[in-house]
């Protein structure tokens, strides 16, 4: 079995008597997708946090392609290739489309600093930014207003920023949130074809999506994995049914 | 150094302490509920004095000029909130800077015209006039006592307004959540005003008895409103306590710190060379004060949100 | 040509045209009007580049015009009155001379742009406009409290400063000498809207969270932005003060940072020529209304609650339609 290219181990975290992350062990293999389920409240939010940066664990770490990350801020872990997108876009409204995708062009590239050209005339930078906007099927709405896109569009975008870094493994927090059937749809087969590239971390609420996508599936309650193991396996789980899956398996 | 100047100085510091207090509570009040930085909190200060100068003038009762400048400062504030203040809570703070400034331009260019530019004076009630003997044979002016007091015995008030009173609670659940203080029947926009005519009268008052031991002129609550910041930047916004901490701290700092520090300095320089020093460094102590706590504790001493 | 390149050639178009009549005309005045427009352009162009593309609501930026003023002041105190500004183991000479001390003020405005940055970056939001206008107090009190130079008086200086090959004397030139500088302040804060720094404030401004999950440092791209725009703004108080041949606290006074502001607001925010348009549509103002009545301020603040509460593409918003960004 091939190294985790994200592992985590053991990681804790609790506010006051409030356990939100409770021992978690979970791993990232290359070409998979690996989905972390559970109800509202699980845990997820914070675990996202703790593997991306910007909350730091009690105990327990984060290893991104053998190294240990936990005391690393987002940036450095960004630069690293661990990219997330957000539940709810995190995008410069203002800006272009390209101008988003430019902008993780230019973290991954590392040279912010330049004061007097152009970031357009820069065909290195736009080379990046304009494949990942292809690779979404964005190629076309490039020169709009991210303002004027749709939900699903901005969706596809936060993909593209997160591809502009060529990452080693993606963190997604809920890609498929608010999209109806076409674009959900479209999300999934998206997704199909990044893991080959990075592996995924998939953070969703869509249970078909889910059991349609995942490879792994690791369920998340009382910020303990409840039980970890191929769809099949979660669907049969009596343990998971009680707990979170109830009504709607 | 004597123990009677070191005395007189604390005392100066708390009642400028209280004094800014009266200040910041108005405000911090108003950003907690509201979520609105008001530039303006200074102008109401002003009209305070004025009201309380013009009505001391006319009847000669300073009870009756207090009464009045709280009034027309509660008045003037709720009158700007209903117009201008309430289109405000949901813009962003640069809109908030930029309307609040300009009605500091028309406060103090209106009080200009009717008033004109030369200073009007406010006299100290007789039966404040003179001074007390302390303990230890302190001698000290009556009336700046009266004005600790006078901010302490509101500050008592204040307190138990937020933490006895129906009001109170509505308040705080406002700090907290806009929307269920909505499903608590409560009516949000005469809550508002009230918050802001009751910042707004606190400011008032501050200026009319700080109008009594210094000149009533246009423009004069401007520094006050800035030191006010200093205080809530210290103390935390949103807080009422770290707004009474935060005064104290900055009132005391001040005055010892233009008393002190020259002193201080005059034990390594030659006296002449002390003073100058001494009275440039005072003049920053409280905002070097500020950059330590912002270094230290960057959302202030009792500061839980992050700004 | 898009309305608002429209209406910025119109603006520029006058700014050259104006002056050139009034110096043909004989009338010296106006053409020291649009001297001091300009002056107080360039020092919201400064903080536009805070304020407009990188989001910090400085109140704080009379600070940077004012020392700018008193670099000015200072080595030129000690020029006139042949006394060393410092005499140690080396000597240093005051000096008259326009680009030195336009250097100087650009030094010292960025390095206290730098401090006070430091700080007041540390917290955003309500806390960085309190704690800018409250820096900015620091220096007004300062600048009284420091005998030396003037105190409260302020200093004055007999003979405005030289500028190699131009006679500083002839409004016209020294005007010249200011738009040109303007020019230089509009091209490099569009050169820099379009760069890769630029981007990267635009986002941060916009959304913090997602510069740094894409490896890059907001905070440190607010600070630069934050001293290269006190630096501009430091510089414009050179010229203030050569304009004036006086300096005084009032340069460091908070009224400056909250008009400073103003011009980026009636000009329209988020715009370019934003600045240029609200310090000239101000200085006129200030002229034909402050001669029709005292009071005028009270007109000032009124427009200024109309433009925010109603209109906030400012002037050249309501000239040229829907603001659009730097891109």
């Amino acid at each position: 079995m091939t190294k985790p290219v994200l592992e985590v181990r053991g990681l804790s975290k609790r506010f006051g008597a409030l356990v939100v992350s409770d021992g978690i062990d979970l791993s990232l293999r290359a070409g998979e997708i690996h989905a972390v389920i559970g109800p509202n409240g699980a845990g997820k939010t914070t675990l996202i946090a703790e593997i991306c940066g910007g909350l730091a664990p009690d105990a327990g770490s984060v290893h991104l392609n053998g190294r240990d990350v936990t005391g690393l801020p987002i940036r450095a872990r960004a630069k690293m290739g661990l990219a997330r997108t957000f539940q709810i876009s995190a995008l410069a409204m203002e800006d272009t489309v390209l101008q988003n995708a430019l902008l993780g062009a230019l973290g991954a590239a590392g040279r912010p600093w330049r004061f007097f050209r152009p970031v357009l005339s820069d065909r290195s930078l736009r080379v990046v930014a304009e494949a990942a906007l292809d690779r979404v099927g964005l190629s076309h709405k490039a020169a709009a207003r991210t303002a004027e896109l749709s939900h699903g569009e901005r969706r596809q975008l936060e993909v593209a920023v997160a591809l502009t870094l060529t990452p080693t493994a993606f963190v997604m927090d809920e890609p498929m949130a608010g999209l109806g059937t076409e674009g959900g749809a479209r999300m999934t087969a998206l997704l199909g074809t990044l893991k080959h590239e990075a592996p995924i971390l998939l953070v969703e609420h869509d249970m078909d999506a889910v059991f349609a996508l995942a490879d792994r599936i690791s369920v998340l309650a009382g910020g303990r994995v409840i039980a970890s193991g191929p769809p099949d396996a979660i669907r049969a789980d009596a343990a998971v049914r009680e707990a979170y899956l109830g009504d709607e398996a | 150094m004597s123990t009677i100047l070191i005395v007189e100085q604390v005392l100066n510091g708390l009642q400028f302490g209280v004094m800014l207090f009266l200040m910041a509570a108005g405000l911090t009040l108003i950003f907690g509920v509201m979520g609105l930085i008001n530039l303006a909190h200074g102008s109401l200060y002003m009209v305070g004095a004025f009201v309380a100068a013009t009505v001391a003038a006319a009847t000669g009762s300073f009870l009756l000029a207090l009464v009045a400048a709280m009034g027309a400062a509660a008045m003037a504030g709720a009158l700007i909130e209903m117009t201008v203040i309430r289109r405000l809570y949901h813009t962003d703070h640069l809109d908030q800077v930029l309307a609040t400034f300009a009605l500091i331009l028309i406060f103090s260019e209106g009080t200009r015209w009717i008033f004109g530019s030369f200073p009007l004076y406010l006299s100290r009630p007789e039966a404040l006039a003179g001074s007390v003997t302390l303990p230890f044979g302190i001698e000290y002016p009556l009336y700046r006592l009266a004005l600790i007091g006078a901010g302490l015995a509101v500050a008592v008030g204040l307190w138990l307004l937020i933490a006895k009173t129906r009001i109170g609670i509505q308040i705080r659940a406002g700090e907290n959540d806009r929307e269920m203080i909505a499903a608590l029947g409560v009516d949000i926009r005469t809550l508002y005003t009230f918050v802001f005519a009751l910042g707004a009268a606190l400011a008032g008052l501050a200026g009319a008895l700080v109008g009594a031991i210094q000149s009533v002129q246009v423009g004069m609550g401007e520094p006050v409103l800035i030191l006010a910041f200093v205080v809530i930047v210290i103390g935390g916004i949103g807080s009422i306590k770290g707004a009474f901490v935060g005064a104290l701290i900055v009132g005391l700092t001040d005055t010892l710190g233009g008393i002190f520090l020259p002193e201080l300095f005059k034990l390594a320089m030659e006296p002449a060379a002390a003073t100058q020093v001494g009275a440039s460094l005072s003049s920053m102590a409280i905002y070097l004060l500020m950059a330590a706590v912002l270094i230290w504790r960057p959302t202030g001493l009792f500061g839980a949100r992050t700004a | 040509m898009t309305r608002e390149s429209f209406v910025n050639l119109a603006l520029l178009t006058a700014l050259v045209a104006v002056p050139l009549w009034a110096w043909v005309a004989g009338e010296p005045f106006t053409i020291t009007l649009a001297t001091r427009a300009v002056i107080f352009a360039l020092a919201a162009v400064g903080l536009n580049l805070a304020l407009g593309l990188g989001g910090m609501v400085s109140f704080g930026h009379a600070v940077f015009f004012g020392l700018g003023g008193y670099s000015m002041g200072i080595l030129a105190h000690h020029a006139q009155n042949f006394l060393p500004l410092y005499d140690g183991l080396i000597v240093i000479e005051g000096t008259k001379s326009m680009p030195v001390i336009w250097l100087v003020a650009i030094v010292v405005s960025a390095l206290a742009a730098l401090l006070i940055g430091l700080l007041s970056l540390r917290t955003s939001g309500v806390y960085f406009i309190m704690i800018t206008l409250a820096f900015g107090q620091m220096f007004y009190y300062f600048a009284i409290s420091w005998r030396a130079y003037g105190g409260e008086d302020g200093l004055s200086i007999w003979v405005r400063n030289d500028f190699p090959g131009l006679n500083t004397l002839a409004p016209i030139q020294f005007y010249g000498l200011c738009f040109a500088l303007l020019l230089a302040a509009l091209w490099l804060s569009a050169r820099i809207a379009r760069s890769s720094f630029g981007l990267v404030l635009n986002a941060a401004r916009q959304v913090p969270g997602r510069v740094e999950t894409v490896g890059l440092d907001g905070q440190r791209a607010k600070l630069v932005a934050f001293v290269i725009s006190g630096a501009i703004t430091g510089l414009a108080g050179a010229l203030f003060a050569d304009l004036n041949r006086f300096v005084s606290p009032t340069m460091f006074s908070w009224h400056m940072s909250g008009e400073l502001i103003v011009f980026i607001i009636l000009g329209g925010a988020a715009r370019l020529f934003g600045p240029v348009a609200g310090a000239v549509l101000f200085v006129a103002m200030e002229h034909v209304l402050g001669d029709l009545w005292d009071h005028w301020h009270i007109l000032l603040g009124a427009l200024l609650l109309v433009i925010v509460l109603f209109a906030r593409g400012g002037l050249i918003g309501l000239l040229a339609g829907k603001a659009r960004n730097h891109d």
